[in-house]
């Protein structure tokens, strides 16, 4: 049941405003996984990054894409939660780690890891949506990157990490509003990423592909 | 059986679009089988999104009125959005801009009532004093003007300026007995559209001399005049089958759309190589933008609108 709802979300609703009334400008298509497991890394600015992110994908992968997002924000209340964990099927990520809330640390004396869920979901060939700002911040500016990312993708090195700029979507619905205003969104996709050996040199990486990216896009602040 | 909303000289017109449509895409095959190791990919698009242009927009013409309002609407709200995108707007502006979409479907409203006088004003005066005091109520004063210019113009282009092709729709039928409204319209898209065809083709058989080279290094004197003439000619052929225009006012049409059509054009590429890029978008692949396709549109559809509103109605 759960899962028809989640095919019909993002199949009929998240669609139609995606591509009616957004609209999307995709460049390098092509460079888009096809099938798990891999990790798809962002800028976040909106609720919408998720959503566009997710009908960049064909629908038949739709069981395998799972974004990871926080849990002190989507567990929040039970409707909520209830939305967060079966429709758009988020992998809970505890933001603080030194202070794990009871639903992740459960009884064992070892603390579990906060990426636990997403290595989880690579081990089960999964394609894992990752925002390694860890937050929407301030719209149409992109934040530091958390090295969670190389943390995760040293464990899993074989998996690629396809850094992904999106621009547009911190005016169509930004941080704090619940009014959508209708913009293109342009999301350009980059070369996969691998893991080097370093989680500098990895981070170090990422953020160059993300800036390149940003770069080709030229686009101009919005103030 | 659907009841076909337009008469039949108009469905003689559309096949003969689609049969035109039908020559370009085997001239683009042969072309590729002549010369296999050119690369005509962009041109094979630009066919094929025509195809797809005509095959929806003759779906919405032929069905229903109200499904053409609905078509024409759309168009706005896509050029709009495309524009909106591209301008710089300012971040406290993010709600008026909701405004500004709204005036959309009021816009095709008044043209569903056939509310000629509201439909007139509306934009240029009702939205033009609403705009800038929806922003005054957010406070931002910094490039205010530049804010309100720039917002105002943009509805002018996209929906005031546009929605006169709808308007067509709206005119009395019995003034235009051989092709009624969707005729008019037929009439203005298909010498529109095929005249900046002509353009591009003329241009690129001959072109020589450059027209306006700061704004637009592509357009040739060559060009431009090759492309009066093929669409006066197109003119005197085709508006007794589509319109109750005279000889003599069939000539002057034939003169003002692809005169009005090459400003439209060159008006909107300023504003992309102001902005800084050289499509307004990626919906139409081979042609760029919704933008860059309504461009000369823009221009062509207030003047022959208000040129038969003149004449015949």
């Amino acid at each position: 049941m759960n899962r028809l709802l989640r095919f019909l979300f993002f199949g009929v609703a998240v669609r139609t405003v995606v591509l009616l009334l957004l609209g999307l400008n995709v460049r390098h298509r092509e460079r888009l996984p096809l099938g798990g497991p891999a990790i798809l890394v962002a800028n976040h600015n909106s609720h919408l990054d998720t959503m566009v992110l997710i009908s960049l994908l064909p629908l038949k992968l739709l069981p395998r894409i799972r974004p990871a997002a926080a849990l002190d924000y989507f567990l929040r209340n039970r409707p909520l939660a209830w939305f967060a964990l079966n429709i758009i099927g988020i992998i809970p990520v505890a933001r603080k780690a030194e202070n794990p809330t009871p639903a992740m640390s459960s009884r064992a004396a070892k603390p579990v890891h906060p990426l636990q869920g997403c290595k989880d979901a690579l081990e089960r060939g999964d394609i894992v949506i990752f925002f390694p700002e860890g937050t929407r911040g301030e719209p149409e500016q992109r934040a530091k990157f958390k090295s969670g990312i190389a943390h995760l993708i040293e464990n899993h090195p074989d998996v690629p990490v396809i850094p992904i700029f999106m621009h547009g979507l911190g005016k169509s619905l930004p941080r704090g509003e619940t009014v959508l205003v209708p913009f293109f969104c342009d999301v350009f996709v980059g070369e996969a990423l691998h893991w080097n050996g370093s989680r500098v040199d990895f981070m170090l990486n990422l953020e160059q592909g993300m800036e390149a990216l940003e770069a080709e896009g030229g686009f101009a602040e919005w103030e | 059986m659907i009841n076909l909303a337009v008469k039949p000289n108009v469905i003689w017109a559309v096949a003969g679009v689609f049969a035109l449509l039908l020559l370009a895409s085997i001239i683009v095959s042969l072309l590729q089988w002549r010369n296999p190791h050119k690369n005509y990919t962009e041109l094979r698009q630009r066919v094929n999104s025509w195809w797809g242009m005509i095959i929806v927009f003759t779906l919405a013409m032929a069905l229903n009125r109200k499904l053409s309002l609905v078509f024409f609407g759309l168009v706005s709200f896509l050029a709009l959005k495309e524009y909106l995108s591209l301008i710089p707007t300012r971040r406290a502006d993010r709600r008026v801009l909701l405004w500004a979409y709204l005036t959309i479907p009021m816009q095709y409203y008044w043209i569903h009532l056939e509310w000629y006088g509201m439909f007139i004003i509306f934009i240029p005066v009702y939205a033009f004093l609403f705009m800038p005091m929806r922003m005054v109520m957010i406070g931002e004063t910094k490039e205010f003007l530049r804010a309100a210019g720039t917002l105002h113009w943009g509805l002018m282009v996209t929906v005031f300026s546009l929605s006169h092709l709808s308007f067509l729709l709206a005119l009395p039928e019995d003034h235009n007995p051989v092709g009624g409204g969707a005729g008019l319209v037929l009439f203005l898209v298909f010498l529109t559209e095929f005249n900046d065809v002509a353009q591009y083709v003329w241009g690129k058989m001959l072109g020589r001399h450059k027209i306006i080279p700061k704004v637009s290094p592509n357009k040739t004197w060559e060009g431009f005049l090759g492309g009066v003439a093929t669409t006066l000619l197109c003119s005197w052929l085709l508006a007794p089958w589509l319109t109750p225009l005279s000889l003599v006012h069939s000539l002057a049409v034939g003169v003002i759309i692809p005169v009005a059509g090459f400003i439209g054009d060159v008006v909107i590429s300023a504003v992309k190589r102001d902005i800084g890029v050289k499509d307004s978008g990626t919906l139409l692949p081979g042609h760029g933008g919704i933008l860059d396709r309504i461009d000369s549109l823009t221009y062509t559809a207030p003047l022959f609108f208000h040129f038969m509103r003149y004449f015949y109605f």
